[in-house]
């Protein structure tokens, strides 16, 4: 039998790491900005929270005594902050500089996927500790910490109840995301930016402002993603190249849900279901099958990609000047 | 009459980019309760000098004083602060919104964000000037006249005094240019100041107080309008006499060559573009087509030359001999190999015809790339063509190797009808061809289609200006939202016969 | 004031010597970030680059061999790139050719003769490349369906349909592994050129750099290319049929992804693994990007990367650091050179308007005040 009450709940923390990607892209993506460096940010987002927390865990010597704010604090402040830092360099480079967005993306992505699993695999030999792995597990305790009747209020505790902080903030995230950009002067402002820059700008937009401000959020919020699946979701412990394509799944996302962050809570948990679904569909002796099974969400990708080309509503395209970079006095 | 306000006032203004001069030095008053027009050719840097006043090019130097201050005006922003607002030639909408949303677009000082509210306040702005339009409407479902109004409503809502309108009427039917001009005037006599950009004659008589000519850039002087002639205006802008006439040669010998039967077609949104369309184009003249933009002349000449489907009808291509040839189910190469040229020029000049990043030379060989049996690309004949072209047109280019994208738009257009002409073609199809030319420049491309006419060959002349279709075709088919509202014969009618064929069939809607 | 407007033009030299300039200071900055991650010398830590490139002899034969790989697969992708067909689908397509070469292998590597069994090899291996790539550009010709994420989907798949039968043909049972492929028969293994391993694969790359570069500034086909990729609507205007492009464009690329994909096979690993491409189809990218588009110029583009990537694995080693310190290197390289692109494409010219304007009026309003 399909068991769906354990089947829910690991899709949905299979799915949280893909809503924070999908939200932060989709504010980046309303400015202009395709960013294909989302899965480098992702991977520095959770590595810097994984060096931010091995560092106090240290500190302590008894990650026992670990004090329930800092615990928190400092992963989420240093995730934060190397977000920040991968968007403010990636808006220098094609804002400012005006360089090619694909390109700068993909060469983030290098970057990033290399800086964590350098750290993943080097912190340890660079801070000189005598442990034989990355595994934060005092840490990862406060960041799975569950609402206290999540366990006595059976399957419904089990599904609704049973996740992380990180989770709500996401599902919250994506709500508010959903709300500024669609009811909001700031989202109006912002989606004028993505359209058609030139007549924002002519309005008096701050095209540079706005477009700095989107991807670098949109960044912080994608490095949520990284967060939550090493702390939450992986319990804490660090291996190389684990977080494996979720980025890239993120991005597809952004398509799959027309631009709409409260969609994206549903979808993502529908390819957080996909992506475990192999799990559960006995295959008896047959392990290549499952193989096959792993295919499932880039395929129904896939398939959503041409079927959103099929589709021609106007309000359903992309923004309009996506990929390209604005300057004012191009003729 | 009390003396009127100097609302801005511009002292020695340049500007360059890269090599090409701008404005060098120019001057210039404008004063509230009253309009002026900005008159020149295009490229005479009318649009750069206004568009320093609304914040999109910073001057080299200069001095700019508002309302007695000196004022910097770095961004759209400090403009709008000034009370300054433009309506470009492009419309500086975004299309997914609506009518209320580009409104208030950009603006800031509100107390929370509350677009019933302001579209109370937008409202009471229409009712003043009397203006109608769907506020909840999408701009990519308006016609070009209801943008138009929903950029002066934009501009009005946030208290603009200085209305800088870059060539309003382009796009406008007779009957809609009417009714702007009305409103202008209406805005004029509350107090505002009003530049209209223009390079029609009859504009700055029929609307302007004052008149200001530029020339290449600077300024060549100032009239009162009441005082002044279009002989003396002409004059200034072009800086010599030259002949407004334009040569109209009688046809010879017209035979039949393009028969167009009751042509349906279909855009990819699924709305009609031409509806049941008839009409037949003859050797030896020049067939004009007259519409407001959009009304199907693009679909028209695409549905000719093989590259729009179509739904009903037939498009005939008849021998010398009398023969039918069936266009319809021909692909593109095959209408062209028969010796129909089309030759459209697009607003950017660029997107169709030409590869604006490859040579002259790679240019010319973009019809005739696939000629022989070789794998590899003959490029020794494009050149001695690219040759012919830039010594026959006057072409200024520095070589046959210079990236087209690298040439001024009337150097653009010259190689792009010139190769078309050079196929010896039987049939020419030109779209625009004089689009944003300088008159000289627009003389060498009508001595060109009439030297295709004399030889026998059929000219379709799609174009934007009347007067210029009045006294260039020998027949006039008028376009009204894809349906033909009449053939007039282009020596016997008036602008005011074909400006109302453009509309009767309720075009404006 | 800072002002900033489009160049029209730049020499080659100036071209040239920005974009070293910017290799220069990135290879600087690299060095601080280094030493301060590290403690290392950063001199040594590139002294020891060098050596882990150019070393020795069987380094530098290492080099070319991975200069070859990931050329190959550059040169694949150019067409599209060209075309403006964002295929980074570079991954994918070499996993398919590889997967059909070692099939070949593994199925038919006993009975037949090796050469006969190479062509078989090269057939199915372009064969599947191409499949891989024209699905995606069949949707994008048909619908415009966005080529970016269908074609980056498609390496998924294709790593998974690896996995798959990589656990079918598995050796030993449960191991997860398949090994090396028909070890004692070398069948469907490339030849050795005098006594070098990697002399054919360089070769044959050498080769086909040459001629993509004929295909396409000098044939009918690149012609179309150019046009297609410039604008899509002039090509349509003068009868070029666009879908057929993109179809026979990627047709080619996919199909040489694929023939990389036989090289790793039959030329060099003799293996198949799901991660035998080794990320050379995102990195192929970079080096065609790096070099416009010009398949000469990638041989020294992707020099730059090989060496960074070579060099890397040797400091990593030689510290005892994790491969991927590689990566940050490279990394930072290419943001410096992609940042020093808009140095070559705008230009900076510094004035203080402001000050101008306002000692300007000031002199206006002394004028009108006497």
């Amino acid at each position: 039998m399909f068991d769906i009450v354990s089947f829910i709940p690991r899709a949905v923390a299979q799915g949280i790491p893909l809503l924070f990607g999908s939200t932060g892209e989709i504010i980046t993506e309303k400015s202009g900005n395709l960013n294909l460096g989302i899965p480098g940010v992702m991977y520095v987002g959770g590595i810097c929270g994984v060096i931010g927390s091995f560092l106090y865990e240290r500190s302590l010597g008894n990650p026992n005594l670990i004090n329930p704010v800092l615990g928190i604090l400092i992963p989420l402040v240093s995730c934060l902050v190397g977000s920040l830092i991968m968007g403010l360099l990636y808006c220098f480079l094609t804002v400012t500089l005006r360089a090619n967005q694909n390109v700068t993306g993909l060469a983030m992505t290098t970057f990033g996927v290399g800086f964590g699993n350098f750290f993943g695999g080097s912190l340890i030999k660079l801070t000189g500790a005598e442990v034989p792995s990355i595994a934060l597990s005092a840490t990862s305790k406060l960041f799975r910490t569950t609402l206290p009747f999540a366990h006595t209020t059976g399957p419904v505790g089990g599904i609704f109840f049973s996740y992380g902080f990180l989770a709500y903030v996401a599902i919250i995230l994506a709500f508010v995301a959903s709300f500024v950009l669609k009811r909001t002067r700031t989202g109006l402002h912002l989606r004028a930016v993505g359209e058609d820059p030139a007549a924002a700008d002519a309005v008096g937009i701050d095209i540079t402002r706005y477009k700095y401000l989107a991807t670098c959020l949109g960044c912080m919020v994608a490095g949520l993603g990284g967060l939550y699946y090493v702390m939450d979701y992986a319990n804490g412990v660090w291996s190389n190249d684990a977080f494996g394509d979720r980025g890239w799944l993120a991005i597809a996302l952004v398509i799959f849900t027309i631009w709409r962050p409260n969609i994206s809570v549903f979808a993502s948990i529908l390819f957080g279901g996909l992506y475990i679904l192999y799990l559960f569909i006995p295959t008896g002796e047959n392990l290549a099958v499952k193989e096959i099974y792993k295919m499932l969400p880039y395929v129904v990708t896939i398939i959503v990609l041409v079927f959103s080309s099929l589709r021609n509503k106007r309000e359903n395209q992309p923004p309009e000047s996506l990929g390209l970079p604005y300057f004012r006095e191009d003729r | 009459m009390p003396e009127k306000q100097c609302a801005v006032s511009l002292r020695g203004i340049s500007k360059a980019f890269g090599k090409i001069q701008a404005n060098h030095n120019v001057d210039l008053d404008i004063y509230r309760g009253e309009i002026l027009a900005l008159l020149g050719e295009n490229g005479s840097g009318k649009t750069t000098l206004m568009n320093m006043l609304s914040g999109i090019y910073f001057p080299d130097s200069g001095t700019i004083t508002i309302d007695g201050k000196p004022a910097t005006i770095s961004s759209p922003r400090d403009a709008f602060a000034y009370g300054i607002g433009m309506i470009h030639q492009h419309f500086k909408l975004i299309n997914v919104f609506t009518a209320a949303e580009n409104i208030v677009l950009g603006l800031q000082d509100e107390a929370g964000f509350n677009l019933d509210e302001a579209k109370t306040r937008i409202m009471s702005v229409c009712d003043a000037y009397s203006f109608e339009i769907d506020l909840d409407q999408k701009v990519y479902d308006m016609s070009v006249s209801q943008k138009q109004t929903v950029e002066i409503v934009k501009l009005l809502y946030r208290g603009t005094e200085v209305l800088i309108l870059d060539e309003p009427t382009a796009v406008l039917t007779p009957q809609e240019t009417d009714k702007l001009f009305a409103v202008l005037r209406n805005m004029r006599d509350s107090g505002k100041a009003i530049v209209i950009i223009t390079h029609k004659l009859h504009e700055v008589l029929d609307i302007s107080d004052r008149v200001s000519v530029l020339r290449k850039g600077e300024q060549i002087g100032e009239l009162l309008t009441s005082k002044a002639t279009a002989e003396q205006m002409t004059n200034m802008m072009v800086g010599r006499q030259v002949s407004l006439n334009i040569e109209r040669p009688t046809p010879q010998d017209p035979r039949e060559r393009i028969r167009v039967e009751g042509v349906t077609v279909r855009g990819s949104d699924g709305v009609v573009k031409l509806d049941n369309v008839s009409f037949s184009a003859y050797t030896g003249e020049i067939l004009g087509i007259a519409g407001i933009s959009g009304c199907g002349q693009k679909e028209l000449l695409e549905a000719i030359a093989g590259l729009q489907a179509v739904e009903q009808g037939s498009i005939d291509y008849i021998e010398d001999d009398g023969t039918l040839d069936s266009l319809i189910g021909k692909d593109p190469l095959e209408i062209a190999s028969m010796g129909i040229a089309l030759s459209f020029v697009p607003e950017d000049r660029l997107g169709m015809g030409l590869v604006g990043s490859m040579d002259l030379a790679d240019n010319m060989m973009l019809r005739s790339f696939r000629q022989g049996r070789s794998f590899f690309t003959d490029r020794k004949a494009p050149e001695h063509l690219a040759e012919k072209v830039i010594d026959e047109l006057e072409v200024n280019t520095t070589s046959v190797h210079t990236p087209v994208s690298n040439l001024s738009g009337g150097n653009v257009q010259k190689v792009l009808v010139g190769r078309e002409i050079a196929s010896a073609p039987k049939v020419v199809l030109s779209a625009y061809a004089v689009r944003g030319l300088d008159v000289n420049s627009s003389y060498v491309i009508y001595d060109l289609l009439n030297k295709q006419k004399e030889s026998g060959v059929a000219v379709v002349y799609v174009g934007e200006d009347l007067d210029v279709l009045l006294e260039l075709c020998d027949r006039i088919l008028v376009l009204c939202a894809g349906k033909v509202s009449g053939i007039v014969d282009g020596r016997n009618t008036t602008k005011n016969e074909v400006g109302l064929m453009m509309t009767n069939l309720g075009g404006a809607q | 004031m800072i002002h900033i407007s489009k160049r029209k033009e730049m020499p080659l030299w100036q071209s040239l010597s920005i974009r070293l300039a910017a290799i220069v200071v990135a290879l600087i900055v690299c060095g601080i970030i280094t030493t301060t991650m590290t403690g290392l010398n950063p001199l040594e830590v590139y002294a020891s680059m060098v050596k882990g490139a150019f070393g020795s002899p069987r380094k530098v034969w290492i080099l070319l061999q991975e200069l070859a790989l990931l050329l190959c697969v550059s040169v694949a992708l150019t067409p599209a790139f060209r075309m403006r067909f964002w295929n980074l689908g570079g991954e994918g397509q070499i996993l398919v050719g590889c997967l059909a070469s070692a099939a070949c292998m593994i199925a038919i590597g006993d009975k037949l003769p090796n050469p006969l069994l190479i062509f078989i090899m090269l057939l199915w291996s372009l064969a599947a490349g191409a499949l891989w790539a024209v699905i995606p550009a069949y949707f994008k010709a048909r619908w415009n369906t966005n080529e970016t994420l269908f074609t980056l989907m498609m390496n998924y798949v294709a790593t998974q349909l690896v996995a798959y039968f990589v656990i079918v043909w598995e050796v030993p049972k449960g191991s997860g592994n398949i090994g090396i492929i028909n070890q004692t028969t070398e069948a469907g293994w490339f030849a050795q050129i005098a006594g070098n391993k990697y002399l054919l694969n360089i070769l044959l790359v050498a080769a086909l750099t040459v001629a993509m570069y004929i295909y396409l500034n000098y044939s009918k086909h690149g012609y179309e290319i150019s046009v297609v990729g410039e604008s899509v609507n002039t090509a349509r205007y003068v009868g070029i049929k666009v879908e057929r492009v993109i179809l026979r464009t990627l047709l080619l690329s996919g199909a040489i992804c694929g023939f990389a994909g036989l090289l790793l096979v039959a030329g060099t690993n003799h293996t198949l693994t799901t991660t035998l491409a080794g990320g050379r189809g995102f990195t192929a990218v970079m080096v065609t990007w790096l070099a416009k588009f010009n398949p000469l110029v990638m041989i020294a583009s992707s020099l730059l990367l090989v060496f960074m990537g070579n060099g890397a694995a040797e400091i990593s080693t030689a510290f005892a650091l994790n491969q991927s310190f590689g990566d940050i290197l490279t990394g930072i390289i290419l943001f410096f050179i992609i940042g020093s692109e808009f140095f070559i494409t705008y230009k900076l010219s510094f004035s203080s308007h402001d000050k101008q304007t306002n000692q300007a009026t000031l002199a206006t309003t002394a004028m009108k005040e006497a």
